[in-house]
């Protein structure tokens, strides 16, 4: 059995892209995609299907789905993200938020925001800018009075919406309640705004954002290209759309433990931490699912994006996509 | 054809995995050209079984089975382990602790089971203990002293409930998951026979006395390290009297999951714990 297994497994390599069985946790041909065919000329109805990790399932039962994962993991969200990649992903944030360079008075919208990570970085961003402007200013003026000293130390005028810069937008009401309450436990009351809203479908006008982005949150949702379009829409002329997502690992020697280390111990964690299995297998295959760096970066451009780059972190694990609306 | 060809590679692919038991059923459903992508339901139902049919491809065995390999299995046991210590209160910890580790005492279990006739009626017939299945009021209604009426109350006065068991997600033999969920619906049936409360003391003599019983892992730890969160005096009562007594009775008891309880509801509390073999709980 092990020879045949062998003989049918390159093979397989060699007409299928390669998936890990979530269950028998070996490679096995990827299925699905015969499986999307067949479903999709069998089925009478309308409805086309798409992957929930490596399930197939119908395109409403995918949101559905994703929204329940969410629910679920809320609470526990941040304590996981914190066990599961050893504390990396701060890191991983941090780099977009240098990469974004923000400059004061400019207006984030954070789409699948959640619990808030990135706004709040944001929010920091800003105000140590603002704060570095503001004693610089000071510096210069050589003979400056107590008095201007004092207005120069005020918090500059972001001279944005009712003095919001960012607007943290999530599908899911869960996840938008832990994201509110970690504000008003680290003090961000002002500047945030948090609205529930479909990343496919935004309810807002078109041309208001000077940044957009979208931190692990673009593989859940059913249709990318929609996703985009709505960014390209909401965001201004000149204003910037990021895209913080896993992506493929290219070093075969890093892809495998990054494999085995997904797959035998996430969801093991999602078990014991936060007490659900099957939330934190979805995460893992929804990765596998997500196209790589080229091909998402075409469909960035598609949507009518310019000077789309992407720049990878942690050998490809994660992979932060930029371009402009022009 | 192609299909054909595929799905004897995926086929080849799902032999090659050692965990999976259903081998034989998968496999003829995998040479079935119609059966290459979703399950046939999927074509009638239209969209919701979809997703279902990927599982029969791979080897989910019951409803709530989340196949693992050795590795996660590992993993899983150190992890619920360490949870289960800080935090008590996390009962699906220890359900996970002793079905990721008691996969040779399940299986001597059940063979103990096999050997007796009324456990072998047990393993036919599968009893579940639920509230759905017990008539309550039934139970309510007869006479004290005998072993339904004292279980009620020993039911009321604790405030526990027989639904409150975590489901079966790690064992990967169909007849094992009936045995480890008899185990679990029964431990309230042996404090009631036992005659210990649900405090911490009453949980660790009874698990003493599983862990003479059953043999699983997770009762022998749960015996072991139990008795380090209790107060100075309740450890004098437990290692003077209480663990003796249990072990005693562990040694010369029935195994108790070989016991239809469901047909003894009426007999007396005194009797059945005669017939079994379980001294009378000692005077505190």
């Amino acid at each position: 059995m092990a020879s045949s297994g062998g003989v049918a497994r390159t093979l397989c390599r060699l007409y299928y892209r390669f998936s890990v069985c979530r269950q028998c946790q070996r490679q096995v041909p990827n299925l699905s995609k015969t499986n999307r065919f067949a479903v999709s000329t069998r089925l009478y109805s309308e409805q086309r299907s798409t992957h929930f990790g490596f399930e197939t399932v119908s395109e409403d039962e995918k949101t559905e789905k994703v929204y329940k994962v969410f629910e679920n993991v809320a609470q526990k969200y941040d304590v996981m993200n914190d066990a599961m990649s050893l504390g990396i992903h701060r890191l991983w944030k941090d780099a977009l938020m240098h990469l974004m360079s923000p400059t004061p008075g400019t207006l984030l919208l954070d789409v699948a925001g959640g619990t808030g990570d990135i706004s709040f970085r944001f929010l920091d961003y800003i105000r140590f800018r603002q704060d570095r402007e503001a004693r610089r200013d000071t510096l210069s003026r050589q003979s400056a009075s107590w008095q201007e000293i004092t207005e120069a130390y005020q918090p500059g005028q972001s001279d944005t919406q009712g003095g919001v810069q960012a607007v943290v937008c999530d599908i899911n009401k869960e996840m938008l309640k832990v994201g509110r309450q970690r504000a008003a436990d680290r003090g961000y009351g002002t500047g945030l705004s948090w609205v529930v809203g479909n990343a496919e479908e935004l309810p807002f006008d078109n041309d208001k954002f000077d940044f957009y982005t979208i931190a692990f949150g673009i593989r859940n949702v059913t249709h990318i290209d929609q996703a985009l379009q709505e960014a390209h829409r909401v965001l201004k002329p000149g204003g910037r759309f990021l895209c913080l997502e896993f992506s493929r690992v290219s070093n075969p020697l890093l892809s495998r433990v990054y494999d085995a280390y997904s797959f035998q111990l996430i969801p093991v964690l999602g078990e014991v931490i936060a007490g659900d299995w099957k939330s934190y297998q979805y995460l893992v295959e929804s990765i596998r699912r997500f196209p790589d760096q080229e091909e998402f970066k075409a469909m960035i451009e598609d949507a009518g994006f310019f000077k789309v780059q992407f720049h990878n972190l942690t050998g490809g694990v994660v992979a932060i996509h930029s371009g402009f609306k022009l | 054809m192609g299909t054909l060809v595929r799905g004897a590679l995926s086929a080849l692919y799902v032999g090659s995995a050692r965990k999976c038991r259903t081998l034989l059923f998968d496999r003829r459903r995998l040479f079935s050209a119609d059966v290459i992508g979703p399950s046939p339901h999927s074509e009638h139902a239209g969209t919701a079984a979809a997703g279902h049919g990927d599982d029969e491809l791979y080897c989910r065995l019951y409803r709530t089975h989340i196949p693992t390999s050795p590795v996660q299995k590992a993993l899983l046991a150190a992890g619920s382990g360490v949870a289960a210590l800080l935090d008590p209160y996390r009962h699906d910890m220890v359900a996970v602790l002793g079905e990721t580790t008691g996969e040779l005492a399940l299986r001597r279990l059940r063979d103990r089971m096999r050997g007796d006739p009324e456990g072998y009626q047990i393993l036919q017939e599968r009893p579940r203990i639920r509230v759905s299945t017990l008539d309550l009021e039934r139970l309510g209604a007869m006479p004290d002293g005998s072993f339904g009426r004292e279980y009620l109350r020993f039911l009321d006065e604790n405030g526990v409930t027989p639904d409150s068991r975590v489901d079966v997600k790690f064992v990967d033999d169909e007849e094992l998951v009936f045995v480890i969920q008899r185990y679990r619906e029964v431990h309230d049936l042996m404090h009631t026979l036992l005659g210990m409360p649900t405090n911490m003391l009453g949980e660790v003599v009874v698990k003493w006395f599983e862990a003479v019983q059953t043999g699983l892992p997770m009762c022998i730890l749960g015996a072991v390290l139990g008795p380090l969160r209790l107060s100075a005096r309740r450890l004098q009562l437990l290692t003077a009297t209480l663990i003796p007594w249990a072990l005693r009775n562990g040694m010369n008891a029935r195994c108790l999951l070989n016991v239809y309880y469901e047909q003894r509801w009426e007999q007396s509390l005194e009797s059945l714990r005669e017939e079994l073999g379980i001294e009378p709980p000692p005077q505190l």
